[in-house]
C-alpha cells in the first residue's frame, strides 16, 4: 500500500468523512470551460472600507486627491482589520457612504475613484526573497497587502499567518474544495496559475512554520488536480494533493479537516488549536503576489455564472468593480434572470442593487431564473427526518425549527441551535421547502441582539451602580466633614463657654 | 436590468417535494393494488375507487373547516395516499359503508383531529383499520376467493354495485382467510402445525398472491417489489423494512427451533402480506416513524416484535396494525433519546477533547 502511494504520487491519502452533506446540481459546466479574462476598466470604482471581518478601514484620501495604482487608501484600524489600496489610477470623487454589496443595502463607508484611464502604478512594496524572507517579513507584507480570506469568510489572512505565535501549528490545508454549486473561480485558478498559487502555499507555509501541506480539491475537478500536482509536490516530502468527495458543505473549514485529517475540532474552537490553519486557494494566490511582486490586492477572479446571465465567464475583476459592468460585460442578464446573488446558490446573498460592487470576498455573480432556483412556497413539515440525514453538523433541524416557531430560543439553543454552520442544507433537502435555515439565522441574530441589549443593560446597571457608589462616598464624605466641623465648632463653642465660665468666676473672685 | 426576488440562502432545491413522495408511494404500491383488483374484481374496483373518493372529500371537508387553502393541500397527495392504504387493507368485498367510514376515521380522526399534514402521532391508516377491525368484526373479516375479474364467474359491474352498495351479502365468503387465523385457530382446536400447514396454501401461492386476503395485501412478492423500488427512489431507507422483517424473522425462527409444533416458520410469516406491506409502506410513514436511523431501527425492532407476539399470542391473527399504533405512540420518545451527534461534541453534548478525534 505505502509503495502504491509513492508510485501514484501523494493523491492517495487515507480520507475520513463526515456525517450528511447534500448533492446539489454543480453547474459549473456553464463556465468551467471559460478561461480567466479582464474587464476594461469600468467608468467608475466604488471602494468600500469595510470588506473584511472586523473593523472598518480609515481613509487616508480625501475627495479630489489624485491616487495611483495599489496606492495605500485605507488603514487597518486595530489587530483585526485589513488595508485598502486603490485599485487602479484616478481622482477621489467622494469619500462618503455607498450602498453594502449585502441584501440590506445599507450604507457603508466608500471611497469612489473616477479612473484615469492610465491605469498608473504607485510603487510598489519591496519583493521578498523566498530564500530570505523571515515568517515575520511574510506575514507583515501579507498584512500590508490587505490580503483577506478569499473564500468568501474574507478573516484578514495576516492575523491567521500570525497563530504561529499562540499556538503549535504543524499542518497548513488549502481549502480548495470550491463545494458551491456554479463557481469556478478557484477551478480556473488552479487550472491557469497552478505555479503562482503553489508559491502562495509555499509561502504561507513558512509564515507559520509548517511543513506538513494538504490541498484539498474535489473530485469533479480533474484538470485542478491534474495542474496542481507536480508544483504541489515540489512543495517538499510532506506536501500533497487530496481527492476529497464532491460534497456540500465539504468546504466548511471544519468538515474539511475532518474529511483530509480525521481530526474533528471540538465545538467553540479554532482549528489552530488542534495545530492545523486553513486558507483558500485564491489567497494563496494573493500572497504569491504580495510577496513576490509587492502588489496589494485590488483584484480578484469572480464566476460570473447561471442561466440568467448570457455568456457565463470567469473574470478578474478590480475591487470596487460595479455589478453592472461586470455583468454588462457578459453580456448581461436574459429576461427570465429572476434573482441576483453574490457567491455561491447555497449561501449566497441576493442583490437588487446592481451598483453596488464587487469587493475581496466576492467569489461569484450569479443570475439565476426561476427554474433553477428554490420557490418560496412551503408546505406543513411531514417529519421525513431529511434535514436531520443532511445536517452535517448532527442537528435535528426540524425539532430547532419547531421551538424557534413558538419562540422558545432558550430550547433551541438546548438543541444545538450554535452548533448550526447555516450551510442551508436542510432547506435544500426539505420536500415541504420550509426555510429552516433562515429561522436559525434569525433566531441566532435574535440571541445576538438579546445578548448584546443584556451586555448594555449590566453595562448602565454597573456605571449607574458606580456612579451611586460615587455620590454616596462624596456625601458620605461630605457628611463626615461637616460632622468633624460641627465637633470642632462644638468644642470651640465649650472652649469657648469654659473659657468665659473661668473667666467669669476669675473676674468674681476678682472682684470679691 | 433589475432583480425583485430577495429571497435568503440556499437558492438551490432537490427538488424533491411532499407530492412527489406521496406520488412515489402510490406508483409502487400500484402493482400490488392492481393485482388485488385483477383478483377480487369489479366489487374491489368499486371499493377502492370509494374509499379514496371519500378519503379525498374528508379531507376538503376538513380543510374548509379549518380555513385552510384547499388547493394547496388537498393537491399534495397525502390524503388520497392515506385512502389508499384504508383500501388495501379492507376486505375485497366489503359494504360501501366500510369504506366511507375507513376514509373518515383516517382523515378526520387519524389525521386532521392533530392538526392535519404533518401533525398526527399515530399512522391514519392503521387508526381506520384498528377501528374497524373493533367496530365492525364481521364485516372486516368477511373474505372471497380471489376469482379474476375476466373469469366467467367473477361478478359483472352491475353485479358488483349491487355488492358494495346494496346489502347483498349472499356471496361464498370464508370468515378465516388468513392462513396465519387459520393456524391459530387449529391451534387452539388441540391440532398440530403439520396437520394444519397440510391444509393451508402452498408458500408459493402465498408469496405470489394467489389467496383469499385484504383488497391490497394478498401478493407479497409484488408489496416486496414496490417496497424496494421505493428504497431505489431513496423516498424511503432500508432501516424500518429491515429490522421489521428482520425482527419478525429472527423471533419466529427462535421460536419455531424450540418447538416446531406450535410455532410457524419464519418463511410463514415473512409471506404475509400484511407484513410486506407494513414493512416498506405503513411503517415507514414518515410523520408516525423517528427522524434518526438509530431511532427507525428502535422503531422498527418494536414493531417487528410486537408482531410476533401479537401474531403468536394474542386474540387478533393479524397483528400489523395494533403494533404500529403501539410503536408509533413511542416516537416521541425514540427521536428524544436518539438524536444525532452533534459536530465537535460527544453524544453527551460536551465539546469533544483535542487529541482524542471522534468519540
Amino acid at each position: 500500500m505505502a509503495l502504491l502511494s509513492a508510485i501514484s504520487g501523494t493523491s492517495r491519502r487515507k480520507l475520513f468523512s463526515f456525517r450528511g452533506g447534500v448533492h446539489p446540481q454543480p453547474n459549473k459546466f456553464l463556465s468551467r470551460d471559460s478561461e480567466i479574462e479582464d474587464m476594461p476598466l469600468p467608468s467608475l470604482i466604488r471602494v468600500p472600507l469595510q470588506q473584511h471581518i472586523g473593523v472598518e478601514a480609515e481613509p487616508l484620501v480625501r475627495r479630489d486627491d489624485h491616487v495611483l495604482k495599489g496606492q495605500l487608501i485605507g488603514q487597518a484600524r486595530g489587530p483585526v482589520s485589513a488595508n485598502i489600496h486603490a485599485p487602479t489610477s484616478g481622482r477621489v470623487i467622494a469619500v462618503g457612504h455607498f450602498a453594502a454589496p449585502h441584501p440590506s443595502g445599507l450604507p457603508v463607508p466608500t471611497i469612489t475613484i473616477r479612473p484615469d484611464g492610465k491605469d498608473e502604478w504607485g510603487p510598489r512594496l519591496p519583493r521578498l526573497r523566498p530564500g530570505t524572507a523571515t515568517p515575520d517579513d511574510i506575514a507583515e507584507r501579507v498584512r500590508e497587502a490587505g490580503i483577506v480570506g478569499m473564500g468568501g469568510a474574507t478573516f484578514p489572512a495576516a492575523v491567521k499567518l500570525n497563530l504561529r505565535s499562540k499556538y503549535d501549528l504543524h499542518t497548513l490545508v488549502i481549502n480548495a474544495a470550491e463545494c458551491e454549486p456554479y463557481l469556478t473561480c478557484d477551478d480556473r485558478l488552479m487550472r491557469e496559475f497552478a505555479e503562482e498559487v503553489c508559491d502562495g502555499i509555499g509561502f504561507m507555509a513558512r509564515a507559520l512554520g509548517v511543513t506538513k501541506i494538504i490541498v484539498a480539491i474535489e473530485s469533479n475537478k480533474a484538470d485542478a488536480v491534474a495542474a496542481m500536482r507536480s508544483h504541489v509536490g515540489a512543495l517538499g516530502p510532506d506536501a500533497g494533493i487530496t481527492v476529497v468527495p464532491t460534497q456540500y458543505p465539504m468546504g466548511s473549514e471544519k468538515h474539511l479537516v475532518r474529511t483530509v485529517t480525521g481530526q474533528e475540532t471540538p465545538a467553540r474552537m479554532l482549528t489552530a488549536e488542534m495545530g492545523i490553519i486553513v486558507h483558500n486557494a485564491a489567497t494563496a494566490f494573493a500572497v504569491h503576489q504580495a510577496v513576490r511582486y509587492g502588489e496589494p490586492l485590488i483584484s480578484r477572479i469572480v464566476t460570473v455564472s447561471g442561466r440568467g446571465v448570457h455568456r457565463p465567464a470567469n473574470i478578474r475583476v478590480l475591487i470596487g468593480t460595479p455589478l453592472a459592468d461586470v455583468l454588462n460585460h457578459c453580456g448581461g442578464m436574459t429576461g427570465e434572470a429572476n434573482r441576483l446573488l453574490l457567491g455561491g446558490p447555497m449561501m449566497g446573498q441576493p442583490i437588487r442593487n446592481l451598483r453596488v460592487p464587487v469587493i475581496k470576498g466576492t467569489n461569484g455573480v450569479l443570475a439565476l431564473t426561476a427554474a433553477e432556483s428554490r420557490s418560496s412556497e412551503a408546505l406543513p413539515c411531514i417529519r421525513c427526518g431529511a434535514c436531520v440525514r443532511s445536517c452535517p453538523c448532527g442537528l435535528t433541524p426540524l425539532e430547532m425549527n419547531q421551538l424557534i416557531q413558538a419562540d422558545d430560543l432558550t430550547g433551541a439553543v438546548d438543541v444545538g441551535l450554535m452548533d448550526c454552520i447555516s450551510c442551508g442544507s436542510c432547506t435544500f433537502i426539505c420536500p415541504s421547502n420550509i426555510p429552516l435555515v433562515q429561522a436559525f439565522n434569525y433566531a441566532k441574530g435574535k440571541l445576538a441582539q438579546q445578548q448584546s441589549m443584556k451586555h448594555q443593560q449590566e453595562e448602565t446597571k454597573r456605571l449607574a451602580a458606580a456612579r451611586k457608589a460615587r455620590e454616596d462616598a462624596i456625601a458620605e464624605a461630605k457628611r463626615l466633614a461637616m460632622e468633624k466641623h460641627k465637633a470642632m465648632a462644638a468644642a470651640r463653642k465649650q472652649a469657648a463657654a469654659e473659657k468665659a465660665a473661668a473667666e467669669e468666676t476669675s473676674a468674681g473672685e476678682a472682684a470679691e | 436590468m433589475s432583480v425583485e426576488v430577495l429571497n435568503a440562502a440556499p437558492h438551490a432545491h432537490s427538488r424533491v417535494t411532499v407530492s412527489r413522495a406521496m406520488i412515489s408511494v402510490m406508483v409502487c404500491l400500484a402493482p400490488a393494488t392492481g393485482f388485488g383488483l385483477f383478483q377480487f374484481g369489479w366489487p374491489a374496483v368499486n371499493l377502492f375507487v370509494l374509499t379514496l373518493v371519500s378519503a379525498l372529500g374528508f379531507e376538503i371537508l376538513c380543510l374548509l373547516i379549518a380555513g385552510r387553502q384547499i388547493a394547496k393541500f388537498a393537491t399534495d397527495g397525502s390524503a388520497i395516499l392515506t385512502g389508499w392504504l384504508v383500501a388495501m387493507t379492507l376486505p375485497p368485498w366489503a359494504p360501501w359503508y366500510v369504506a366511507v367510514l375507513g376514509a373518515g376515521i383516517a382523515i378526520v380522526i387519524g389525521k386532521h383531529a392533530f392538526g392535519g399534514l404533518g401533525q398526527n402521532l399515530f399512522n391514519p391508516a392503521m387508526v381506520a383499520r384498528a377501528m374497524l377491525l373493533i367496530a365492525l368484526p364481521v364485516q372486516m373479516t368477511l373474505w372471497v376467493m380471489p376469482d379474476p375479474i375476466v373469469s366467467a364467474n367473477a361478478p359483472g359491474f352491475l353485479d358488483a354495485l349491487a355488492i358494495t352498495f346494496g346489502q347483498q351479502t349472499d356471496f361464498d365468503a370464508i370468515s378465516s382467510a388468513s392462513t396465519l387465523g387459520m393456524v391459530q385457530s387449529g391451534l387452539d382446536a388441540g391440532r398440530t402445525l403439520s396437520e394444519i400447514m397440510s391444509q393451508g396454501y402452498s408458500l408459493h401461492d402465498r408469496f405470489v398472491g394467489f389467496v383469499p386476503g385484504s383488497l391490497g395485501e394478498t401478493s407479497t412478492v409484488l408489496l416486496l417489489a414496490g417496497g424496494l423500488a421505493l428504497v431505489g427512489l431513496r423516498i424511503i431507507s432500508l432501516t424500518i423494512p429491515l429490522t421489521v422483517l428482520g425482527s419478525v424473522a429472527l423471533l419466529s425462527a427462535v421460536a419455531h427451533t424450540l418447538a416446531p409444533q406450535q410455532y410457524v416458520p419464519p418463511e410463514m410469516q415473512l409471506s404475509s402480506g400484511a407484513l410486506m406491506m407494513c414493512a416498506f409502506f405503513i411503517a415507514t410513514d414518515y410523520v408516525t416513524s423517528p427522524m434518526t436511523s438509530l431511532g427507525q431501527a428502535i422503531y422498527g425492532c418494536g414493531i417487528g416484535a410486537l408482531i410476533f407476539v401479537i401474531r403468536t399470542w394474542g386474540a387478533f391473527p393479524e397483528g400489523v396494525a395494533f403494533s404500529v399504533l403501539l410503536m408509533n405512540a413511542c416516537t416521541p420518545l425514540i427521536d428524544t433519546y436518539t438524536r444525532p451527534r452533534i459536530f465537535g461534541r460527544d453524544r453527551a453534548g460536551k465539546p469533544l477533547e483535542i487529541g482524542k478525534g471522534r468519540s
